[in-house]
């Protein structure tokens, strides 16, 4: 009797998280509702290949697409203000080796406010970043997020490269994947278009439009061009050390290469005298 | 092959030492041990686990030093170990890729050793001391990769936890004594994290039970017989060290390759999600590692008889020296069951596709429709275990094999060997 009771609640349980999961994700069958989920195209990024490099102009302008466009929703979890001005990163400056030192990552700390406890009264207080901070959480909890997003956590954009299948082309599908509704796809409220999503539906309605920012450097702020850049800036916060660990890889096969050369001449020169 | 030792210690300070503790003399023995002349690179396997195995606790420990075994941790402390510990970024993939270069190289050598017959008398406890290996690299590779705390992490536990679940009466009390509760959860977390840290050391003792077994019996090799005279043999030390050495730096270079230029390859992109208990992802798929298991359970439609097909693919291991009853240990005299052992080969790498895909999809598109992944894999699974039984007892009874070399040394010098 028990036993069936809990079985039964599992199921029901089970249920109803297979649910909630599929209509956070949209992921209401595309098939049955006439649109389908188009493969990201293949794109040219300079930190491909084992050479591959971060672009770092490219990637302070997605910096700031970031701060104005995406900000007010998504996180960036596992990074902190000096991790912008670490070598390889994308404010990195050979003046100050030491990136809590770096004035323009102080600058871009200051801009957002961080929590903190009052050292002299123990209260809790917001204060102006310091580089040291990690990014503050934009939400106070997951629940209150969903709450203000229509049900969707928006998710942390530190890892949303490496955590999505085909990483920095996808990303960019999807941000440049926004579309007209087909008029035979039943899309639900609250819910937007996009070729490139799993299932069509996404919570998430289209963020960048042409001109959404002023980049300093000149460049023209389509849409593309934002995309780009900001998928330059995400894979870096992804993979913040990627070009070390290529050159370092390229070290050590240079190394690996004489030593088995070495050793197998002196495999050789041991087995000279023995038929085999 | 013990022997009477060979060694004569040349100075005083050596003597002294010898008779106090015959540490030296050990050693000289054990590089010295007579090895057949005839080994090809498919023999360094072994060097090549003992090396992965000594980087795997190597960098595990170092690792352990920065990582949280918390729910609400793990996750950001493995982020944090790429991001901020020294030299982080190297360990952690090295750890990884690690794990996937283990069962690379442990799966060759077992393939090596059923190609050329290296479990059948007097080897057959050899081949099970390696078994049990396996089996514990298994146990290792599964509570290690749950660790990170990742989308598959948690729902590789969920589902792998749950075959115990499936075992009548017992199984809803075994699974909950498992988990530290009624689902994969903080406990489960902190158990995992001291059974994958327990595990290596039981694998290297494991490992030195192997190799006094190796020592004892002496090295198969392609030819399957054993060495006669002393011109059958060379010493350990120097010949194969150099070679073994020679093999592992290529290993390295592989290994490499993945280290610095694909360390995601190998990996799911869910398991850079943190753990959701309330969100299933779409697939769930084990390590690469585990595919062709992972179909054999997909492969029949009861759960239970899933998950005992499962556990006697890895158990047939245990009796393959009384299954095969042919006297001629290597496949190279077998001209039949060569064949069949290397369909028995295809097999498993189809089935480790299988295991990759839904078992609804189509493999083998035929007309409109096709042969799916689970025909696929019920026919793969089915060949897994005919190879087993009957064909191998079957094909030693029957199968009529190509005339044996008289000795090593006679096949060395004819090139046969």
């Amino acid at each position: 009797m028990l036993k069936t009771q809990k079985t039964k609640m599992a199921k029901t349980f089970a249920a109803v998280a297979i649910i909630s999961t599929s209509l956070f994700a949209g992921g209401i069958s595309a098939q049955a509702a006439g649109g389908s989920t188009e493969k990201p195209a293949v794109q040219e990024w300079g930190f491909k290949g084992p050479f591959g490099t971060y672009d770092r102009p490219a990637m302070q302008r997605g910096y700031q697409v970031y701060k104005e466009s995406c900000s007010s929703c998504h996180a960036l979890e596992h990074l902190s203000f000096r991790h912008l001005g670490d070598k390889g990163g994308p404010f990195y400056d050979a003046n100050f080796p030491n990136p809590n030192d770096n004035p323009v990552i102080k600058a871009f700390a200051k801009d957002w406010e961080v929590s903190d406890i009052d050292q002299d009264s123990g209260d809790p207080i917001d204060r102006p970043g310091i580089p040291a901070d990690g990014f503050p959480d934009i939400f106070p909890n997951a629940i209150a997020a969903a709450a203000s997003n229509g049900g969707a956590v928006p998710p942390d954009l530190s890892l949303i490269v490496p955590a999505r299948t085909g990483g920095a082309d996808y990303v960019y599908a999807l941000l440049t994947g926004y579309d007209e509704v087909p008029h035979d796809f039943h899309l639900s409220e609250g819910m937007n278009y996009n070729t490139y999503f799993e299932g069509n539906q996404l919570a998430m309605a289209r963020p960048l439009f042409d001109d959404a920012v002023e980049y300093a450097d000149g460049t023209k702020a389509t849409t593309e061009q934002m995309a780009r850049d900001v998928v330059e800036f995400l894979s870096w916060a992804g993979d913040p050390k990627m070009e070390v660990r290529k050159k370092v890889g390229f070290a050590t096969f240079l190394f690996l290469f004489i030593f088995a050369l070495l050793l197998f001449m002196t495999y050789k020169e041991v087995w000279r005298n023995v038929d085999h | 092959m013990s022997g009477p030792s060979t060694y004569e210690p040349k100075y005083a300070a050596e003597r002294w030492l010898d008779k106090r503790l015959p540490i030296v003399r050990m050693s000289v023995d054990f590089m010295g041990f007579p090895s057949p002349r005839n080994l090809n690179y498919w023999y360094a396997f072994g060097g090549i686990l003992t090396l992965c195995l000594m980087a795997q606790i190597i960098t595990g420990i170092i690792l352990a030093m920065h990582y949280t075994p918390h729910v609400d941790l793990a996750f950001d402390s493995v982020q944090r170990i790429r991001r901020d510990v020294p030299f982080g970024w190297l360990l952690q993939p090295m750890h990884a890729v690690g794990a996937s270069m283990f069962f690379l190289a442990v799966y060759i050598h077992m393939f090596r050793g059923m190609f050329y017959g290296s479990y059948k008398n007097p080897r057959e406890l050899l081949w099970i001391i390696g078994c049990l290996i396996y089996l514990a690299m298994m146990a290792t590779g599964f509570l290690g990769y749950t660790l990170p705390w990742g989308q598959m992490s948690f729902w590789g536990a969920t589902v792998i936890t749950g075959f115990f679940g499936a075992i009548p009466v017992v199984g809803e009390s075994l699974q909950q004594w498992l988990l530290g509760g009624y689902s994969v959860g903080n406990p489960t977390l902190q158990r995992f994290f001291s059974l994958h840290y327990l595990l290596p050391f039981v694998i290297a003792a494991l490992v030195g039970l192997h190799i006094w077994a190796v020592h004892h019996v002496g090295q198969n090799n392609p030819i399957g017989i054993e060495p006669k005279s002393k011109s059958d043999t060379l010493p350990f030390h120097p010949f194969y060290t150099m070679k073994d050495a020679f093999a592992i730096a290529v290993f390295l270079m592989i290994f490499a390759l993945f280290v610095f230029y694909l360390p995601d390859a190998l990996g799911h992109a869910d398991n850079y999600q943190r753990a959701d208990p309330m969100k299933t992802p779409p697939h769930i798929v084990p390590e690469w590692y585990f595919l062709p298991f992972y179909a054999i359970l997909r492969a029949v439609p009861d759960k239970l008889l899933g998950i005992i097909l499962m556990f006697a693919a890895i158990a047939v291991l245990f009796i393959l020296p009384w299954l095969d009853t042919s006297k001629v240990r290597s496949m190279r005299f077998r001209p039949v069951t060569k064949w069949f052992f290397i369909i028995f080969l295809v097999m498993g790498f189809i089935l480790g596709w299988c295991g990759a895909r839904s078992p609804d999809d189509i493999a083998i598109p035929i007309g409109d429709g096709g042969m799916t992944f689970k025909w696929l894999s019920r026919i793969a699974t089915l060949y897994y275990f005919a190879y087993f039984f009957p064909i191998l007892p079957v094909m030693g009874w029957i199968e009529k094999t190509k005339p044996l070399p008289e000795s090593i040394t006679k096949a060395v010098l004819s090139g046969d060997a």
